[in-house]
């Protein structure tokens, strides 16, 4: 049965937040913004929790990192009060938040409770819908000086990018960090324990270091919270829990295609479909379509086999999907979306099976978050 | 004393580029510019109290680098935003 319904995309570009309306079938789309043109934004998010409040990770060129806020009902973007910041240290060493990167909500019994993580490596934490944030001591000033050394500058500097929270207890959390590895707590982030046995870094000195490793980034199931996906520097994984050595899905993609990529997409409903978009790891990490021929590989069997979809797509394109640009919406069929740092937008509202551009010449594309409803 | 504001700051001045504010330091003018414009002070300078890194202040067409750099109620404040890239 069909039951696709209108959704809103945020997108987050170089020069500001957009956001992407459709119609019922998914089929007219309605742009609005930018929102805080100029600024660098790493993220936009809608609170799915009343009262639907909107965020946004906001950095122009000159200026401190901020995130603003939005009410539902209101077209006014407000700066948080106090907005993620790390304690003030005497002397050396203090750090400093260069940019938001991502946002988290807590589950539907922890009104207000988000989570955001910031580059350099931190994890904050606001319990008022996004007014005021506070850091994580557990993981700031608890694992990450244990940890640091093995904490890495990636180009944009080390970032902490997947917050993922299990549905059926909010204190129970996994962090993603590049590089780093991925983290788990079980006590809303006041201890933490590295999950990265399985995981290929033949970067670090010891193959089978705890920690160190690069994931791209980390995403639960909704449905089946037990089951984890990642998208790692070093290939896709998925993790069984109470299992604590993750899998290689990625040995199953064509070898001329490789499972090197940033974005991992979900179907919200069947924990065994997932979709990633390769990009081409070799030699200096060109991070782009693999062999100029851009494809989403979808698997419908919890990675043992992988499809090809491109359908739709240019037959000669040199994308770069960056972690945080590809997504996957709750209709049926699923659509599923990324964006390119050439600024477009594509989407497929069946599932992967074709694929059609709904925006071009944008900014960079920086991320891309679906929301089950319209809410522009 | 006058201080002169560049327009990354706009919004949080109500669109004007020159205000007015006092401190018998750098960082105690900063101080009463954010209670002025709530927020204006965090994007120019970092919660390690170091001034941001595409932020530059000078005072009476001079550098300054220092937030406890002393003040006068004479001098005049230039906040320039500059060096940012594309």
């Amino acid at each position: 049965m069909t039951s696709a319904s209108a959704i809103t995309l945020l997108v987050g570009t170089t020069k500001g937040g957009f956001t992407y309306t459709s119609d019922a079938a998914r089929v007219a789309w309605r742009a609005d913004g930018p929102y805080l043109l100029g600024s660098k934004v790493n993220e936009m998010a809608v609170d799915a929790r009343p009262p639907g409040t909107w965020l946004m990770a906001a950095k122009p060129g000159h200026l401190g990192p901020t995130v603003f806020r939005r009410e539902a009902a209101s077209a006014s973007w407000v700066e948080a009060a106090r907005p993620p910041a790390f304690p003030k240290v005497e002397g050396e060493g203090g750090r400093s938040v260069a940019h938001v990167f991502c946002f988290a909500p807590g589950n539907a019994d922890q009104p207000g409770l988000w989570w955001a993580g910031t580059s350099p490596v931190g994890l904050f934490r606001s319990t008022d819908h996004g007014a005021t944030w506070e850091g994580v001591a557990g993981f700031n000033d608890g694992l990450y000086p244990r940890i640091k050394d093995a904490v890495m500058e990636v180009p944009e500097g080390s970032i902490l990018h997947s917050i993922q929270v299990d549905p059926r207890d909010g204190a129970h959390l996994y962090v993603a960090l590049s590089t780093g590895g991925v983290f788990e707590s079980s006590d809303h982030g006041a201890t933490w324990s590295p999950l990265n046995a399985g995981i290929a870094a033949p970067f670090l000195p010891e193959p089978d270091a705890p920690y160190g490793h690069d994931p791209h980034a980390l995403a639960l199931h909704p449905r089946m919270p037990d089951r984890v996906y990642q998208q790692n520097h070093c290939g896709i994984y998925r993790l069984d829990r109470p299992g604590t050595r993750w899998t290689r899905i990625g040995e199953s993609m064509p070898r001329d295609v490789g499972d090197i990529g940033f974005g991992i997409a979900l179907h919200p409903r069947d924990p065994d479909t997932l979709w990633v978009m390769p990009m081409d790891g070799t030699d200096v990490w060109p991070r782009t379509s693999v062999g100029g021929r851009p494809a989403v590989y979808r698997s419908s069997d919890g990675g043992a086999s992988w499809q090809r979809q491109d359908k739709g797509l240019p037959a000669a394109a040199w994308f770069t999907v960056k972690r945080q640009a590809l997504c996957a919406d709750s209709s049926d069929p699923v659509g599923v979306y990324f964006g390119t740092g050439s600024g477009e937008i594509w989407m497929s509202a069946d599932a992967g099976a074709s694929w059609r551009q709904i925006a071009a010449h944008l900014p960079p594309v920086l991320s891309v978050d679906v929301v089950s409803a319209p809410c522009a | 004393m006058r201080v002169i504001v560049p327009s990354p700051l706009h919004s949080y001045t109500g669109g004007r580029s020159e205000c007015e504010a006092s401190g018998a330091t750098l960082d105690a003018l900063l101080a009463d510019m954010d209670r002025q414009h709530p927020g204006l002070r965090f994007r120019i300078v970092d919660e390690q109290q170091r001034i941001r890194v595409h932020i530059r202040i000078y005072v009476n067409r001079k550098p300054a680098t220092e937030l406890a750099q002393p003040l006068a109620a004479s001098d005049e404040v230039l906040i320039v935003a500059a060096l940012s890239g594309g």
